[in-house]
C-alpha cells in the first residue's frame, strides 16, 4: 500500500477510535473500574427542554438593599449622636440614597461633620437649605458604597439561594450571578417547579416587632400613622374568602431572624398541626428576654415578609432563645419554611424575571419524537443516496454515519449541551452533510462523461468541488457561530450541534469518501467507478 | 440514476422577468401581510408574557379552562388546542406584561388544581418572560441578524471578487454608518433596514454584484420566510430566529455553488455573452442544486411532521426557507449579475490567470 494512503488510513481509524471512546460513557450503562482514571467519563449533558427542569432568571432589587443598609446607618447614627450628646429634631432616611439629619443648633453642625468623617466615611455632609436655627443636613451615601452594597447584596443572596436549594434538595443544580443584578438558576428534574419558586422568591425577613397598643388602629386606618409605626396585616382563611386583619405596629423591629440558630419543623401534640420552632443564639436570647421582660401582657407581633404571622400577648419572660411560628400549615409548607428561615433571608427581595419549565414527561416526549424524526428522515435519505448513486451513494451513507457519531463525540468533548434545537440541528445536518457529497459526485459524473479515466475522474471531481464546498460551509458556519455568541440556552445549543456537523460533514464526506475511492482505485485496481 | 438529464437547457434567464414578477408580488405580499397584522406576530420570547402548557386526563373546553383562571383574572388569555386531537393539551397563553408575571406560573397551576383536581392536571412547560427579558432578547437577536449578514457580505465580496480591500471599506462605512443611527438613538429594526439599504447601495455603487445578488436574496429569503409566518399566524420565537439565521446561511450555501461555477465558466469560456455563460452554469448546477434541497427539504419535513410541538414552527421555517432559497438561488441571485453588462472582474480574471490557475 502507498504510503500517503496508509496515514491517512491510519488518521482516520485515529479520529474514529477517539470519538468512540467520548461516546463510550453516554452510551453504556457500566464502565470498567479502570476507565475513569484514563478515560474521559464526560456524558452528553442534555439541556433542560430535554431532561426536564426549570430554569429561572431573578432580578434581585439591590436598591432595597441599599435603603436597608441607609436603615441600619440611620440606627447607628441614633447611637453616635446619643454619645455625643448631640440633639437633633429628626434623623431619618430621606431619599434612595440619604439620610435626612435636622439639628436644634447650628453649633452642632461641625461636631456633626466631625462624627461622619470618621465613624461613616461611606457618608458626604451635604447641607440643606440653610437655616441659624435647625440646620437640615443630608448625608449622602457615597456611589462607590452604593455599588459595593448592590453587589454585596447579589453575592449574598446566590449564597442563600444556593442555601435553600441544598437543604431542598436537587440534583446538580447551577446558581449563579449573570450580569449586575440577575441571578440565573438551573434546576434540572424538578419534580414540583410551584414549591421550588416559593423557596427560592421569599425574602423570608422575620421580624419581631411591637404592637403599639397606646395609639388608637382606627385613627391609623383612616391614614393617620404615628410617626414610628406602621400598619401590618394578619390574613386569615384561604384563598377566595380571605380576611386581612390590621394591625399598628412600631416600625422598628426589636429582634430579626439574623439572629436564628436553626428552625425546625415540630408537630403539636393537641392538634397534630405542624409548626416551626425557632432557636436564637446567645445575643439574640438575650435580646428576646429583654424584650419579653420589659413588655410582659403587651403584643408582640412575628412578621415574616411584611405579613403578620401572629401577635401573641406576652405572658412572661421568655428565656433560653426559643420561639415558634405556628398557623395552620400543611407539613409541606412548614418544611419549606423552616429552610427558608435556617438559609437566612435574602439581603433584598427578588423578581423572577424570565421562568422556562419543562416537565419530565415533556422532555421524554421531545427526545422520543426527534429520534424518532432523525431515524426516518435519516434512513429516507440513506436509502435516496444508495439508490441514486449506487455504490457511491453507499459510500456517502458511511460518511454519514461516522458524522453522526462525530457530532455526539464532539458534544461529549466540548462538554457542550444537547437540546432539542440541537436534535433539530443534527437531522439539518444529516441533509446538509449529504450536499459535500452530491458536489463531489456530480463533478465526477461529468468528469466521467468527458470520457477520463476512474482515477482522473475522481481526482478531478474531489479537487474542483472542494472550493465550492469550502465556500458553501463558511457560510453557514458564520451564522452558527454568530448564533452562538448572541443565543441563550436551546439556541446555543442548536449552533454548537451546526458547527460541530458542518466540520465534521468537511472530514467525514470530503476526507474519508475520498480516501475509500483512492485504495479501492489505486489499490485495488477498480476499473469502473459504481456512481 | 439521473433524474435530471446532462445535457439540459432549460433557459432560466430569458425567464427572469416572469421570476421578478413572482418575486416582488410574493415580498410585496409579505411586507402587506405583515404590515397587516402589525409587524411580525412576536411570541412570548420577545413580547413578553407567559405562556403555559397543561395536559388533562379528561376533556375540558377552553371555557372550562377560562372560568378556572377567571379568579386570578386571566379569563382574557388565549387558549388553544395543542399537539394531538384527543390528548387534552393546551396552551394558555398571554403576550402581556402589564401584569405581576413573577410566580403567575404557580397561581394558574393552583386555580387549575382547585378546578379539575390536582391529579388531572399537569403543567408540562412554563415560558416566562418579564418585560426586560423580552427587550434583551429582542435585541440580541436583531443584532445576531444584522452581525450575520454583515459578515456574510463581507466573506462573499471578499472571497468571490478577490475586492477584500473593498469589503473592508465596506464593512467600515457600514460599521460607521450604524454607528451614527445608534447613536442618534433609532431602534434595532431601523439599524437593520438601514444597514440592508446602505449594504446595497454600497454594493451598488462599488460595483460588488456577487455580493449584491446574494444579498438581495437573502433579503427575498427571509422577507417571504417571514411572510409565511405572518399568514398562517404562527409567533416569531427565539428558536424561529436561529432557523431564519439558518435560512440565510443554507440559502448562501446555494447561491455559493451557483456563483463558483459562473465564474468558473465565464473565466474557461471568456465568452462575451454573459447571460448565457449565467444559464449554462445554473443548468450544469441544476441537478445538485436539486438534490441537495431534496434531501435537505425531506428530513425537515419529517422533522415538521413527527417532530412534536416545541419544535413545530422551527420546522416550519427552516421548510419555507428552504423551497424559498433554492428558488431564489436560481432566479434571484444569478439574474442580477446582468444588471451590469459585463461583469467587472474581467480584469480581475485576467489578473487571476497571471497567477496561474489555482483553483
Amino acid at each position: 500500500m502507498s504510503k500517503k494512503l496508509r496515514w491517512r488510513g491510519l488518521l482516520v481509524l485515529i479520529v474514529i477510535a477517539i470519538a468512540l471512546i467520548y461516546l463510550t460513557p453516554s452510551i453504556s450503562k457500566t464502565l470498567p473500574p479502570w476507565w475513569p482514571n484514563v478515560l474521559p467519563e464526560e456524558k452528553i449533558h442534555l439541556g433542560l427542554d430535554l431532561k426536564g427542569g426549570m430554569h429561572l432568571v431573578l432580578e434581585v432589587q439591590a436598591q432595597k438593599a441599599v435603603e436597608t443598609h441607609l436603615e441600619r446607618t440611620v440606627e447607628d447614627i441614633k447611637y453616635s449622636l446619643r454619645k455625643a450628646k448631640i440633639r437633633y429634631r429628626e434623623l431619618k432616611r430621606s431619599g434612595p440614597d440619604r439620610i435626612g439629619l435636622t439639628l436644634l443648633r447650628d453649633e452642632d453642625r461641625k461636631a456633626v461633620e466631625g462624627m461622619v468623617a470618621n465613624s461613616f466615611a461611606d457618608l458626604a455632609v451635604e447641607s440643606g437649605s440653610f437655616a441659624e436655627r435647625e440646620p437640615e443636613l443630608e448625608l449622602v451615601l457615597s456611589q462607590k458604597a452604593q455599588q459595593h452594597t448592590k453587589r454585596m447584596a447579589v453575592d449574598q443572596a446566590v449564597e442563600t439561594i444556593k442555601n435553600r436549594i441544598d437543604q431542598f434538595g436537587v440534583a446538580e443544580p447551577d446558581i449563579r450571578p449573570q450580569g449586575r443584578d440577575r441571578i440565573l438558576v438551573q434546576l434540572p428534574g424538578i419534580k414540583d417547579p410551584k414549591r421550588a419558586i416559593d423557596l427560592i422568591g421569599k425574602t423570608a425577613l422575620l421580624e419581631f416587632k411591637l404592637v403599639d397598643e397606646d395609639n388608637s388602629l382606627e385613627e391609623a386606618l383612616r391614614g393617620n400613622i404615628p410617626p414610628g409605626d406602621e400598619v401590618l396585616y394578619q390574613i386569615k382563611g384561604e384563598s377566595g374568602s380571605q380576611k386581612k386583619i390590621p394591625f399598628l405596629v412600631k416600625k422598628r423591629a426589636v429582634l430579626t431572624g439574623e439572629y436564628l440558630t436553626d428552625a425546625r419543623v415540630q408537630i403539636d401534640s393537641r392538634y397534630n398541626e405542624p409548626y416551626v420552632s425557632l432557636s436564637f443564639d446567645s445575643r439574640g436570647a438575650r435580646l428576646f428576654e429583654r424584650i419579653t421582660g420589659e413588655n410582659i401582657k403587651k403584643r408582640l407581633a412575628i412578621v415574616l415578609d411584611d405579613v403578620v404571622n401572629s401577635a401573641p400577648v406576652i405572658q412572661d419572660r421568655i428565656t433560653g432563645g426559643r420561639a415558634q411560628i405556628t398557623g395552620r400549615f400543611t407539613m409541606e409548607e412548614a418544611r419549606d419554611l423552616a429552610i427558608v428561615l435556617r438559609a437566612g433571608a435574602l439581603p433584598a427581595p427578588v423578581k423572577i424575571i424570565e421562568e422556562r419549565t419543562v416537565g419530565p414527561s415533556l422532555g421524554r416526549d421531545s427526545i422520543d419524537k426527534g429520534l424518532k424524526s432523525m431515524i426516518i428522515g435519516g434512513l429516507i435519505v440513506i436509502l435516496f443516496m444508495a439508490v441514486y448513486y449506487r455504490f457511491a451513494g453507499i459510500l456517502a451513507d458511511l460518511a454519514l454515519f461516522l458524522n453522526i457519531i462525530f457530532i455526539a463525540a464532539g458534544l461529549a468533548l466540548f462538554s457542550a449541551t444537547l437540546t432539542l434545537p440541537g436534535i433539530a440541528g443534527i437531522i439539518l445536518i444529516i441533509g446538509m452533510a449529504i450536499d459535500a457529497n452530491v458536489l463531489v459526485f456530480e463533478r465526477i459524473r461529468e468528469e466521467l462523461r468527458l470520457g477520463k479515466t476512474p482515477r482522473a475522474a475522481v481526482d478531478g471531481g474531489y479537487s474542483k468541488a472542494l472550493v465550492t464546498i469550502l465556500d458553501a460551509n463558511i457560510t453557514t458556519l458564520i451564522a452558527a457561530l454568530v448564533l452562538f455568541q448572541f443565543g441563550t440556552g436551546p439556541v446555543k445549543g442548536f449552533a454548537v450541534t451546526l458547527s460541530i456537523g458542518i466540520v465534521a460533514s468537511l472530514f467525514t464526506a470530503v476526507f474519508i469518501t475520498r480516501l475509500i475511492f483512492d485504495y479501492l482505485i489505486i489499490e485495488r485496481g477498480m476499473k469502473k467507478i459504481s456512481i | 440514476m439521473e433524474f435530471i438529464k446532462p445535457n439540459i437547457n432549460i433557459d432560466f434567464i430569458g425567464r427572469r422577468k416572469v421570476a421578478h414578477l413572482v418575486s416582488g408580488a410574493l415580498i410585496v405580499l409579505s411586507v402587506l401581510f405583515l404590515l397587516f397584522r402589525g409587524g411580525p406576530n412576536y411570541g412570548v420570547d420577545f413580547a413578553g408574557g407567559i405562556l403555559i402548557q397543561i395536559r388533562f386526563t379528561q376533556p375540558v373546553t377552553p371555557d372550562g379552562i377560562r372560568e378556572a383562571l377567571k379568579p386570578i383574572a386571566l379569563e382574557d388569555s388565549i387558549i388553544q388546542e395543542f399537539g394531538e386531537k384527543g390528548k387534552f393539551e393546551y396552551l394558555i397563553r398571554l403576550n402581556r406584561t402589564d401584569v405581576e408575571l413573577s410566580g403567575l406560573s404557580g397561581k394558574v397551576e393552583k386555580s387549575l388544581d382547585g378546578m379539575f383536581g390536582e391529579d388531572n392536571v399537569e403543567v408540562r412547560r412554563v415560558e416566562m418572560v418579564g418585560p426586560k427579558i423580552g427587550k434583551d432578547l429582542r435585541q440580541k437577536a436583531l443584532l445576531a441578524i444584522f452581525y450575520a449578514l454583515l459578515l456574510m457580505v463581507i466573506y462573499i465580496s471578499g472571497r468571490f471578487e478577490y475586492k477584500w480591500t473593498m469589503s473592508i471599506i465596506m464593512a467600515a462605512c457600514l460599521a460607521f454608518g450604524v454607528y451614527i443611527i445608534s447613536a442618534l438613538g433609532m431602534s434595532i429594526i431601523w439599524l437593520i433596514v438601514v444597514a440592508v439599504l446602505i449594504t446595497i447601495g454600497l454594493c451598488w455603487f462599488l460595483r460588488l454584484e456577487y455580493a449584491l445578488g446574494a444579498i438581495i436574496a437573502l433579503f427575498h429569503d427571509v422577507c417571504i420566510t417571514l411572510g409565511a409566518f405572518a399568514l398562517t399566524n404562527r409567533e416569531v420565537t427565539l428558536p424561529v430566529v436561529a432557523a431564519l439565521l439558518t435560512i440565510v446561511g443554507y440559502s448562501l450555501n446555494d447561491t455559493i455553488v451557483v456563483f463558483d461555477r459562473i465564474r468558473e465558466n465565464y473565466r474557461r469560456t471568456q465568452s462575451r455573452n454573459f447571460a448565457k455563460v449565467i444559464n449554462q452554469s445554473i443548468n450544469e448546477t441544476l441537478s445538485r442544486t436539486l438534490l441537495t434541497s431534496a434531501t435537505t427539504l425531506t428530513v425537515v419535513i419529517c422533522l415538521f411532521i413527527l417532530g412534536g410541538g416545541v419544535i413545530h414552527d422551527f420546522a416550519f421555517a427552516l421548510s419555507v426557507g428552504i423551497v424559498v432559497g433554492t428558488y431564489s438561488s436560481i432566479y434571484v441571485a444569478s439574474p442580477i449579475l446582468l444588471i451590469w453588462e459585463r461583469p467587472s472582474w474581467e480584469g480581475g480574471a485576467a489578473r487571476i490567470k497571471r497567477r496561474g490557475k489555482g483553483s
